[in-house]
């Protein structure tokens, strides 16, 4: 069995921040492995042992440095990485982005694609089914429980009803939630061996791809402008010193709220 | 060049932010807003949209599209899309729809705008408004081809009822082998006990710092004083101490009541989603650093299990008097 995880390396907690130049996300700080990624590594790396034999490959796109999120991912203990790597992607929006990614997984072959549920830079729960599509495989989403016998997969979504059980046979793109697993941390031996293992770079010449149709040139979104946000009016924060009940309560009769 | 609004549908009824989301679009005026409506056996809905701003309802009726999976919906988008042409389509974001919008970008090569909470015409060109990282900044959005695809944030409009007739007509659609590869086994029906917390106007919500199924009391108590509805986070409903109905978050229901009163929340990204549009919003968590404080209007930080149930007392003597 083999398995392709994509991941994504999104800035960490305090050095996000939108470049007011070019309107993007600034990515030159410091890096790390998407938090809803790790979980899609997990997943593979539980799934490839259960079935005793297997692969599990990431990809990713990004700059070079993206490299170290994929060695995160590699010294939880995937096998191999592949990432892409281009400075005319710079830009890409979904459709791009899609686009570019399904052309690294086509080359893979895998049985199973994986991706986590969204990327804490971007927010958008998107690339999954974009992916699929471009792929013409089946996809679900939001998996929160997967199991594979016999050529399918079958697995749990969680929705805003409730837990729907939906069987795809493979190859199948499944984008799974964050309530999946735990993902491992890394040993030191996973550390120390993540350096050894194949790690492939590629340019959009390597995939066969028209750098015109992607990156900012190839993206069909654009941003416009960078403004303060809407203010969400007076913010008060307190300490409890017994005194928090009568303060909120206050607080909601000023608002009519009682 | 009209603009197509994906109405959800769940257990017969079409879903609020879906039926926001077409407000919204007749709202900014221009050409004609059209709703379409994918499903097995869903005709009878689709008059209903007509009072929300659609003058006009594509059905397609095929039990093919009877499970609530994306891919179908693709097939199907596309091919309307392709034939009648549309400026925009726009969707009221959920599991679902984000997939069918996704999906749908990746088939038409077409610009997808997410997490937007609003959306405007500026000198005649669509603009939508996305606050971004963590909401510290607004990003103003576009496309540059057609159609411009848009997923908008959970309950950003309300649906308003203009009272409208909507023409209604049945479409055909074709759908791929590989998108009818996933099947649909089991469905979840949502199991409702009293009103939803869609529509309560006040919402009080339980998170992990209540320590316990147990403490779900003190939530029920102040949310009976206030005359409002419990919610739960997600992660206590998976650990089964409180009913899937009352979930709000990313996978759960989206509200946006007058008050939204959150205990032992964090405010995870997930739970956010889900309940940032809330008019006020009052957090109670006794870690300083918890992120709802954030988009919180008072945050108290303290332990709920002393602060709630004086508050419960200081909420029934005002109503009392």
């Amino acid at each position: 069995m083999k398995i392709a995880v994509c991941v994504k390396q999104v800035p960490e907690g305090a050095s996000k921040r939108i470049d007011p130049g070019t309107k993007r996300l600034d990515r030159s700080g410091e890096g790390a492995l998407n938090p809803f990624d790790a979980h899609a590594v997990e997943e593979a790396l539980r799934l490839r042992d259960e079935a005793g034999e297997g692969e599990v490959v990431v990809v990713s796109m990004g700059p070079e440095k993206a490299l170290d999120s994929l060695r995160k991912a590699l010294a939880m203990g995937a096998d191999r990485a592949v990432l892409v790597s281009d400075e005319a992607l710079a830009g890409s929006d979904l459709v791009a982005t899609s686009a570019v990614l399904a052309k690294a997984l086509e080359r893979e072959q895998a049985d199973l694609v994986l991706l986590g549920q969204q990327a804490s830079d971007s927010d958008g729960a998107v690339l999954g089914a974009a992916v699929a599509d471009r792929l013409r495989t089946p996809m679900f989403s939001q998996a929160a429980e997967l199991k594979v016998s016999d050529g399918s997969i079958r697995g749990k979504r969680q929705t805003e009803f409730g837990y729907d059980v939906i069987e795809a046979p493979l190859p199948a793109v499944v984008a799974v939630s964050d309530a999946i697993n735990e993902p491992r941390y890394p040993s030191l031996k996973g550390i120390m061996g993540a350096k050894k293992k194949p790690q492939e770079t590629l340019s959009l010449a390597d995939l066969g791809i028209d750098s015109g149709g992607v990156g900012e040139a190839g993206s069909k979104t654009e941003v416009y402008a960078l403004s303060d946000p809407p203010p969400r009016g007076d913010s008060r924060k307190i300490e409890d010193d017994g005194s928090a009940a009568q303060q909120i309560a206050d607080f909601l009769a000023e608002k009519r709220l009682i | 060049m009209p603009t197509l609004v994906f109405l959800e549908h769940h257990d017969g009824e079409l879903q609020k932010g879906s039926l926001g989301v077409l407000s919204k679009a007749a709202s900014l005026g221009g050409d004609e807003v059209v709703g379409v409506l994918l499903g097995s056996g869903v005709g009878a809905l689709a008059s209903g949209a007509g009072r929300f701003g659609a003058t006009r309802v594509l059905v397609a009726d095929d039990p093919a599209l009877e499970a609530p999976l994306p891919q179908p919906r693709v097939d199907a988008l596309a091919q309307i899309v392709r034939v009648r042409g549309f400026d925009a389509v726009l969707f009221a974001s959920s599991v679902l729809a984000a997939d069918v919008a996704a999906g749908l970008a990746a088939r038409l090569e077409a610009g997808l705008n997410w997490d937007l909470t609003d959306l405007e015409r500026e000198d005649g060109k669509l603009v939508g408004k996305r606050p971004a990282l963590e909401d510290s900044v607004q990003v103003d959005v576009g496309w540059r081809t057609e159609p411009r695809l848009a997923l908008f944030r959970s309950g950003v409009f309300d649906p308003a009822e203009t009272g409208g007739a909507a023409d209604v007509e049945e479409v055909s659609v074709e759908l791929e082998d590989f998108s009818q590869a996933a099947k649909m086994l089991e469905q979840a029906h949502e199991e409702r006990s009293g009103p939803s917390i869609e529509d309560a106007e006040i919402v009080v919500a339980g998170g992990r710092g209540l320590g316990g199924p147990e403490s779900f009391k003190l939530c029920e108590e102040l949310a009976e004083a206030l005359g409002g509805a419990v919610a739960a986070t997600r992660a206590v409903v998976d650990a089964g101490w409180y009913p899937y109905a009352a979930q709000v978050g990313q996978t759960g229901r989206s509200v946006s009541p007058k008050l939204y009163v959150a205990c032992g929340i964090s405010g995870a990204i997930q739970h956010k989603v889900g309940m940032q549009s809330s008019n006020t919003i009052v957090a109670i968590n006794k870690d300083p650093n918890a992120p709802i404080f954030d988009f919180s209007d008072l945050g108290v930080v303290g332990d709920l299990h002393q602060i709630v149930p004086k508050l419960t007392e200081l909420v029934r003597a005002r109503k009392g008097s």
